[in-house]
């Protein structure tokens, strides 16, 4: 191999052959951002009832800011939905609240509880009993409720390999499904929202970024994220190959024994199926140069993917997030 | 660091897959976990198998065949990738295309052993065709030629000839072993009679701006962001050119001039934008420009309603000459139809066939009718104002891509103007807008009704023809043997919408004011009118309106001239599930439903020339 390749994804910024605020003037951050501003738009003039899909993880608040910036100085003229797994991180629901309380945008939230209590889902026991699937319920009858016809959600294409295929506006049949083999072409930055009522779009604004651009992202625009995210002293589990928080909800399982350990979390979704990972970065910029030489995927601490490769496609035909 | 968008695409088994995986793994853009899996998926003794890496969906796992575009990213300390990687079988060259339209540069694989496949062929024409500048040969698998110079000799001469055959630039011809290694990002021992860049070199030096500085400005408008005071600016994305704050610039179709006062972002204003960047421009005057306009500087675009186009079929129903379809072009949306099929080209000879119509895949010349003038560049000229995509009416996919052809036909084609009858076709034609039902349904005091006058007023004053058509009407004469029996009342209803049907006929557009409560009576409306002539528009009301039982005493005091409009506790109100356009006039006020319903109708195409 040439020795002048790079020897991890992003040499640039771990080299420091770039001052570490150069995304202030990173051209590929301004393409990003214009295009995900662009998209913000079509819909807010292509559809009656947009909403925004936030849940208060890196994601959602780089897609919430990029809101703001497409339609300042006015409000975002569309609310912002949370489905609630009951399962959250108590900083993370803080965060949401001061966040849509500050931007003056209209919150609203549905439990993943309630839909349990009324019988509409079913949880499932064990350690693994984790509440992503039964969002989707949460999350399609509030869409019915409200009558959304378009969703704005912060997934990325690189975070997953059946993500890697998915439109910006991904279709969502009348029972909230996606059809990955019938998916309609998408030409030039000429978006399709075209539906009958009762069906609705998922549109993805953050589909060309990655993991470090969001990290960037944050660090360029002075974004506050939720103190999880940052080293932190945290009783946790080796569990499954991966290092679990304990808590009432992911509680010792026997034979097993926790430990003491400074951990950040990647991503932060249901308490009972977001890993941690070993680090000591406690500032954005710090957490970037992780990133950049970084050898394992962010879902890679998500448990619930693990459970079978085919796990994503199969969550997302269901009308997963 | 920068950003490059490439595409790739290959015949079957060409071994793009495992091309896309070395790039990845050599500039280690793979994470240990991918590798992992991959590993898991080879098996324990064999070597990874790199192609995996990039073999997305379950059904894809299943048929061992790439089926749509996957989107990749790595980084080098250079740039940042994004890769558009497409299928390489012939049934999803739509998806190829797709993956092109927004790439810069296309890296086409070859089997050093096969030569030139049909499939590699037809790609090298779609990127092409697609405007892609940047086209590079990785003739691979040169393993098994034993990387033999000369046997590369031939095939480039091969390529070289196909593409100057096609007018595309001198392309750029790599001999690799995705398998190996060689020649992808590193040199590798094996060729050294290649003298030329690896692969990642060469993709690290191709300049993707190729921005052209004296580019006429063409910015379409996406949205208007009119604030509490005084703010008012046109968002939206430059396609090409450059724009100043004291620029001169023409809002079209108005043909209003102008001069930019201030370029706005969230960040503070600009002193100048450029292609792709997202703003919103505030101008010196109070032009009436909206969603679909489009501010333009230098040499004006072309105002056409019939347009000479190259379209690539991509639905599994073969294109039907002179049905309607939706044309979205930059940010506006048109009715259009296919009045004629020049030819279809095979792209692997490049010859042009006659054809009566485009199927799945296929690539053609074709005239368009749109319904109302589109501001257009030559696709070779413009991506934005020259690009566009079909869409059914009724299965709303996505069936073709249209490029705006440069030379464009002064003479009309004759196809819809040969009429003998003066039926509804010859008098839409002369008035220049199309007739059809908006059919308003909904309780009453939810201001239907004003809707409905405010809506025929609107068109009245712009010369169009259209009519209110509410139970008042029809009771006065031609229902007066009908009382309000359940029954009776849905003869009037049938009436109605025969009525509407016949009025219609001659082209008038027809705003039908009737409660409809049942879903059944509605469906029954639709049909009589006919499903193209027909728009359901549901004007909703609070809550409370729908309580079955009557609070206002209403039923009961129904007087024979508002018994249409009563809602009854034997019939309640049945909201409609499949409304095309939902209006809540008590929340929004009447101006904002009338401008909602204007927008619908212009949409469709029924406006003509004067939407
Ligand atoms: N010998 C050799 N085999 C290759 C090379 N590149 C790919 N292959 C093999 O060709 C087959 C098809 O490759 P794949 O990447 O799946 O092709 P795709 O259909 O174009 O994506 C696989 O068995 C690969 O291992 C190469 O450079 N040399």
């Amino acid at each position: 191999m040439n020795p002048a390749r790079p020897d991890n994804l992003a040499r640039d910024e771990a080299d420091g052959v770039e001052p570490r605020d150069s995304a202030a003037h990173d051209p590929r951050i301004d393409r990003l951002e214009a295009e995900s501003i662009h998209i913000f738009r079509e819909v807010a003039a292509e559809f009656a009832r947009p909403v925004l899909l936030f849940s208060g993880g890196k994601d959602s608040i780089c897609l919430l800011r990029l809101a703001e910036k497409a339609f300042h100085p006015l409000k975002i003229p569309f609310p912002l939905l949370h489905v609630d797994t009951g399962h959250n991180f108590p900083e993370v629901l803080g965060f949401r609240d001061r966040r849509a309380a500050e931007l003056g945008a209209r919150l609203v939230v549905r439990r993943v509880e309630d839909s349990i209590a009324a019988g509409r889902a079913v949880e499932r026991a064990g350690p693994h009993g984790s509440r992503n699937r039964l969002q989707t319920v949460t999350l399609l009858d509030a869409i019915r409720e409200f009558r959304f016809d378009a969703a704005f959600g912060g997934a990325r294409r690189d975070e997953e390999k059946a993500r890697a295929k998915a439109r910006v506006y991904s279709f969502r049949d009348a029972n909230g499904q996606w059809d990955p083999k019938n998916q309609r072409p998408e030409l030039w930055n000429l978006y399709n929202g075209r539906h009958h009522a009762g069906e609705h779009i998922r549109v993805f604004p953050l589909s060309n970024w990655t993991e470090l651009d969001v990290w960037h992202y944050i660090g360029r625009e002075g974004l506050e994220i939720p103190s999880i995210y940052f080293a932190h002293e945290r009783e946790v589990v080796a569990r499954d190959g991966v290092l679990m928080p304990v808590s009432d909800l992911v509680p010792l399982q026997p034979g097993e024994s926790s430990e003491l350990r400074r951990v950040r979390f990647r991503t932060v979704g249901d308490v009972t199926c977001t890993a941690c990972v070993a680090s000591d970065a406690d500032t954005v910029a710090a957490i970037i140069d992780e990133t950049s030489v970084t050898r394992v995927t962010e879902r890679g601490s998500r448990v619930d993917d693990k459970a079978s490769e085919a796990a994503m496609e199969e969550r997302k035909r269901e009308g997963y997030f | 660091m920068d950003l490059l968008r490439f595409s790739t695409a290959g015949s079957v088994d060409d071994g793009k897959s495992t091309l896309i995986g070395r790039l990845l793994h050599d500039a280690k853009g793979i994470f240990e976990d991918q590798l992992e899996a991959v590993r898991r998926a080879s098996g324990d003794d064999a070597a990874p198998d790199l192609a995996l890496l990039t073999d997305g969906l379950r059904a894809e796992r299943e048929q061992g065949i790439t089926i749509d575009v996957a989107y990749r990213y790595f980084a080098t300390p250079e740039r940042k990738f994004i890769i558009a990687d497409t299928p390489g079988h012939e049934q999803y060259t739509r998806n190829m295309a797709t993956g092109a339209s927004t790439a810069e540069a296309s890296v086409i694989l070859v089997d050093a052993r096969k030569g030139l496949q049909p499939q590699s062929r037809r790609h090298t024409c779609i990127a092409h065709l697609l405007g892609i500048r940047h086209l590079v040969f990785a003739v691979n698998k040169m393993d098994l030629v034993d990387y033999d110079a000369d046997r590369f000799a031939l095939l480039r001469e091969e390529i070289l000839a196909f593409c100057e055959h096609l007018g595309a630039d001198t392309p750029v011809i790599i001999p690799v072993s995705a398998l190996v290694g060689d020649n992808v990002v590193s040199h590798g021992d094996n060729m050294p009679w290649y003298r030329g860049p690896c692969l990642l070199d060469h993709l690290e030096s191709i300049d993707p701006v190729a921005e052209d500085a004296a580019a006429a400005l063409r910015y379409p408008v996406q949205l208007v962001l009119r604030g509490d005071d005084d703010f008012r600016g046109y968002a939206g994305t430059v396609a090409t050119g450059r724009v100043r704050p004291g620029d001169r610039v023409t809002a079209l179709p108005s043909g209003l001039e102008t001069t930019v006062r201030r370029i706005h972002t969230a960040d503070g204003p600009l002193e100048a934008a450029g292609p792709g960047q997202s703003v919103a421009l505030q101008l010196a005057d109070e032009l009436d420009i909206s969603r679909g306009d489009m501010l333009v500087a230098g040499t004006r675009p072309q105002a056409r309603r019939r347009i000479d186009a190259t379209l690539i079929w991509m639905d599994h129903a073969p294109l039907r000459p002179g049905r309607p379809y939706q044309l979205k072009h930059a940010t506006r949306q048109v009715r259009t139809r296919v009045a004629a099929v020049h030819g279809r080209t095979d792209v692997v000879s490049l010859d042009e066939h006659p054809a009566e119509s485009l199927g799945l895949n296929e690539i053609g010349r074709v005239t368009l009718d749109c319904a109302q003038p589109l501001q257009v560049d030559a696709y070779e000229d413009n991506r934005t104002t020259g690009g566009f995509i079909l869409i059914d009416l009724e299965t709303n996919a996505t069936v073709a891509a249209g490029l705006v052809a440069r030379e464009q036909s002064v003479t009309t084609v004759e196809v819809f103007d040969d009429a003998q009858d003066i039926d509804r076709a010859a008098r839409e034609r002369q008035q220049q807008h199309r007739g059809g039902v908006l059919w308003l349904t909904g309780l009453p005091g939810t201001g239907k009704r004003y809707l409905a006058r405010e809506l025929e007023r609107r068109l009245f004053r712009r010369g169009l023809r259209a009519c209110v058509l509410d139970a008042d009407a029809l009771r006065a004469g031609l229902s007066d043997d009908l009382g309000f029996t359940v029954d009776d009342r849905t003869e009037n209803l049938r009436r109605a919408a025969e009525v509407a049907k016949l009025l219609v006929g001659t082209g008038q557009i027809v705003i039908a004011d009737f409660m409809t409560p049942t879903a059944e009576q509605r469906t029954r409306v639709r049909s009589i009118v006919g499903d193209g002539d027909y728009i359901e528009v549901f004007v909703d009301s609070p809550a409370e309106a729908y309580a079955t039982r009557d609070p206002h005493g209403l039923y009961l005091r129904a007087r024979a001239a508002e018994g249409d409009n009563v809602a009854s506790i034997d019939v309640p109100y049945e909201r409609p599930a499949a409304a095309d356009v939902v209006l809540e006039v008590a929340d929004t006020g009447v101006e904002a439903g009338v401008t909602r319903l204007l927008d619908e109708i212009a949409g469709r195409g029924w406006l003509g020339d004067a939407g």
